[in-house]
């Protein structure tokens, strides 16, 4: 039978570019300091924003744990600390701060989280679309209509035909928000979905239902991510384009 | 290791403060007050710098140099508008502003050097060791350029800058130390040239900012102008003159426009004072606190707008903020403090003197550098997105604002035509869609091995450091090789001009020790004749006229050199009052011993 594409990392696997100190030469059995020499070690490069932070590869975050692992981190790594170090440790430690924070950042919002983990677990982040979702279609093509006649009157500044296309926009506007708040709920569906498989994946042996439950779910969820993005595109323009 | 200090170089003044045990403290100089008036004078006898340079606005404009943070990592253009308020003339070579005075250029790092070397001195007389390592704070606002112009002026003045910190995040750091506060603090800063807004978070020792805005070009310069625009103006209708005619009456204009308004913030109405040239007399207004509001109204409301951008980007609403803090002189003005209260629905807390606050912050994170205060950490985020031009002079992010620092992001690139050897990156930041309505940082030429399209795989590294100022490097990933980029700054002295100009400070330096020398001798010079013409009214009599006679020619004879410039020839004629002094001295002692015994009892001699 064929392996599971991609297993999920586990907790215990060794952060560190390298298993030896760079420094000393010892062998590092400490988390990011070498228990012999006490010099910072560098974090690997390939290293995952989840595991970076401590993560399991799961959507749902406790966001107070999360912050307080980036403030504990960060009072490892921080440049400021390392002001009397070695030039060595002094880039480690700016290494290792950048990532820790590009990590965090990305890890703390939902929607970021979701499009990373799908880089992680796919390969590619999302779809970028050039038309509109089937279910928008309508919507996207009658507003495109109400910004085209509204694009043209505008250099008149006649306010009797401008009002009533500003107030059309305007309805427009709060339509589209309206789908991406419904889009928005569905988020947290997909979450609990994926964090489900996982730990039931965790403990089974890898099946074909299984599998193809999890190509489904990300299948959804990236579907979901590149629909949203088009939409918040769209109200950007719109927007701007009233403003 | 050695001291580090912390350094608030503002727009107006400057200070200069250290870590006394685990309590900042600026550093009060002889005068017994703590701030320098970032003023730079260039008199026939040297450099002048802050108080007595200040006396030199109205003497000497042309020469006579004030607010030279606004020029700092600007182009002449960036400036065009206000040109007409400074009396020196401004030229640009290189995409930096060049100060001319006397003949002689000088780039506003340079100038600012010199305040940072006035600032050492101080510090130098006051702890009496040397000082050699310092943090210096700019608003959280400037961009990359204005970073490195800073950087350089204290390269320039011969220290080593450990760190670049943001004047909002600095003075929350010594508002946290103080009240160990917890929770969401907003830091409105306000300076005489500048405005910021941070939103941090403040957690067990964790100072977290959440976003930042501001205009690097609103402050109380600006309000400023709008009452030197009312009384110019009232000036011109009143007595038909035209005070930009002349540029010492302008300055008195200024720096009355300055004190009307610090007064217009305790009392409700003040009068505006100017002698007038050509013996016109003197000028008068009243201006009212109402006035005043009215005239500055907008420019407060400027404000507001980069507060509530700084919110949006925090997420937040205004109630979820928990304190307000003020910072910089402008904020004691009355209608400040109103609509900041009335933005965020809070009282703002202004416990410690606005003017200071930034200067012990940064003495803060100077002992975080050290390794003495080890509970609190900073961390501050880059001001305004980090990108580059791509096809169709578009900018393409790479580091999006507001994003923590130190940060970094990778960019691929390779070629679109057979043989190519170079590709060229242009260095972009703001906020703008197009490449052109940013700020040009910087332009370099990536190398890339002469094979077919598409082949050559270079990826350039673009880091920001925790100062904000962003570091490139690139690597061919075939190879695996490091390659030099040489970056040219759009806005910035290169290395080989900051090197020279590091020599030529040590130039100035010289001449700066000639001026003090000279005032020196000078000084004592005059205490010297102050001494002998009491001590020959006093004993006079007791001495012959021959020798009276020479004693009042060494006296002429020192007057004569006080008016010279050599500092030498003063303290040669120094020497000749005291020799000729000698023999009076002695019998004035005597006299004076004689005196005292007579008066006491023989039992009481030993």
């Amino acid at each position: 039978m064929e392996q599971k594409p991609q297993a999920p990392p586990k907790r215990t696997e060794l952060h560190m570019a390298r298993s030896m100190c760079w420094h000393c030469q010892s062998e590092i059995t400490g988390e990011y300091f070498c228990e012999q020499c006490v010099k910072v070690q560098p974090l690997s490069k390939e290293l995952d924003y989840f595991t970076c932070l401590g993560l399991p590869r799961l959507l749902n975050i406790d966001l107070e744990a999360l912050e307080s692992k980036f403030y504990a981190l960060s009072r490892s790594f921080h440049p400021d600390f390392y002001h009397n170090k070695t030039e060595s440790e002094q880039a480690i430690s700016l290494g290792n701060s950048a990532l820790l924070n590009i990590a965090y950042r990305t890890l703390k919002d939902p929607v970021q989280r979701a499009e990373y983990l799908l880089k992680l677990e796919a390969g590619s982040a999302k779809d970028i679309r050039s038309s509109p979702p089937a279910d928008l279609f309508e919507e996207i093509l009658a507003l495109q209509e109400d910004l085209e006649e509204y694009r043209q009157a505008a250099p008149e500044r006649d306010p009797a035909v401008l009002e009533p296309l500003k107030a059309k926009l305007s309805s427009d506007r709060d339509r589209l928000e309206q789908r991406q708040r419904e889009m928005d709920t569905r988020l947290p569906e997909l979450f609990n979905a994926w964090d489900h498989l996982q730990t039931r994946a965790g403990a089974a042996p890898v099946d074909d239902r299984l599998r193809k439950e999890r190509e489904t779910i990300l299948k959804d969820l990236r579907e979901l991510l590149s629909n949203r993005t088009y939409l918040r595109n769209i109200i950007t323009d719109l927007v701007a384009a009233m403003a | 290791m050695a001291r580090i200090l912390g350094i608030d170089l503002g727009t107006t003044n400057s200070l200069i403060a250290y870590m006394d045990g685990r309590i900042p403290r600026v550093i009060v100089g002889k005068q017994g007050r703590a701030m320098v008036p970032s003023v730079v004078a260039m008199t026939d006898n040297g450099l002048i710098v802050g108080d007595p340079a200040k006396e030199h606005l109205v003497r000497n404009p042309e020469r006579t140099i004030y607010s030279v943070k606004r020029f700092m990592g600007k182009s002449l253009a960036d400036v065009s508008e206000e040109l007409a308020y400074f009396p020196y003339k401004l030229q640009e070579q290189g995409g930096v502003i060049r100060i001319q005075i006397g003949g002689k250029s000088y780039s506003p790092p340079q100038i600012s050097a010199m305040i940072l070397k006035e600032l050492k001195l101080r510090a130098e007389a006051h702890l009496g060791e040397d000082v050699r390592s310092v943090v210096i704070t700019v608003p959280a606002y400037f961009n990359d350029s204005q970073r490195q112009a800073t950087k350089d002026a204290g390269m320039i003045a011969g220290l080593e800058v450990l760190r670049i910190i943001n004047e909002p995040t600095a003075a929350s750091l010594a508002y946290g130390l103080q009240q160990k506060t917890q929770g969401t603090i907003a830091v409105y800063d306000l300076g005489g040239g500048t405005f910021d807004i941070s939103i941090l978070k403040l957690k067990n020792g964790i100072f977290e900012v959440l976003a930042t805005n501001g205009n690097t070009h609103l402050g109380g310069d600006d309000f400023d102008r709008t009452i030197l625009d009312l009384l110019y103006k009232a000036i011109q209708t009143e007595s038909g003159l035209d005070l930009g005619q002349y540029p010492d009456q302008m300055q008195a204009l200024r720096l009355e426009a300055e004190r009307v308004k610090i007064r217009l913030s305790d009392e409700l109405k003040t009068q505006a004072t100017i002698d007038l040239p050509d013996g016109k007399g003197i000028f008068r207004r009243e201006i009212t606190r109402d006035q005043l509001e009215a005239l500055v109204g907008d420019l407060v409301e400027r404000t507001l707008g980069p507060c509530r951008l700084a919110l949006k980007d925090a997420a937040l609403q205004p109630a979820q903020i928990d304190e307000v803090v003020l910072v910089g002189g402008s904020t004691r003005m009355p209608l400040v403090r109103q609509r900041v209260q009335e933005l965020f629905g809070k009282v703002p807390h202004c416990e410690l003197n606005p003017d200071e606050v930034v200067a012990l912050g940064a003495a803060v994170q100077a002992d975080i550098l050290s390794g003495g205060t080890q509970d609190m950490l900073l961390l501050d985020v880059t001001p305004l997105s980090l990108g580059i031009e791509t096809m169709g002079g578009v900018m393409s992010p790479l580091i999006r604002r507001n994003t923590t620092i130190p940060t970094s992001a990778k960019e691929m690139f390779t070629t679109y035509v057979d043989g190519q050897t170079s590709v060229d990156i242009h260095i972009l930041q703001g906020e703008r869609e197009l490449a052109k309505d940013n700020r040009s940082l910087a332009r370099f030429q990536l190398k890339l091995p002469p094979l077919p399209a598409g082949v050559p795989r270079v990826e350039v590294q673009f880091l920001t450091d925790a100062n904000g100022i962003l570091n490139v490097t690139a690597k061919d990933v075939r190879t695996n090789q490091t390659q030099s980029i040489e970056v040219k700054p759009s806005h910035g002295l290169t290395d080989e001009e900051v090197e020279r100009m590091i020599g030529e400070s040590f130039k100035f330096a010289a001449e700066d020790l000639k001026a003090r020398q000279l005032i020196e001798a000078r000084t004592e010079a005059e205490a010297i004749r102050k001494a002998t013409e009491k001590a020959l009214g006093l004993g006079g009599r007791l001495i012959g006229p021959e020798e009276t006679e020479t004693i009042r020619a060494s006296l002429d004879s020192l007057v004569a050199a006080t008016s010279g410039a050599d500092h030498r020839a003063i303290r040669t004629r120094i020497a000749d009052v005291e020799k000729a002094t000698h023999h009076l001295a002695e019998v004035l002692m005597d006299t004076s011993l004689k005196e005292a015994l007579q008066n006491k009892k023989l039992e009481e001699l030993p």
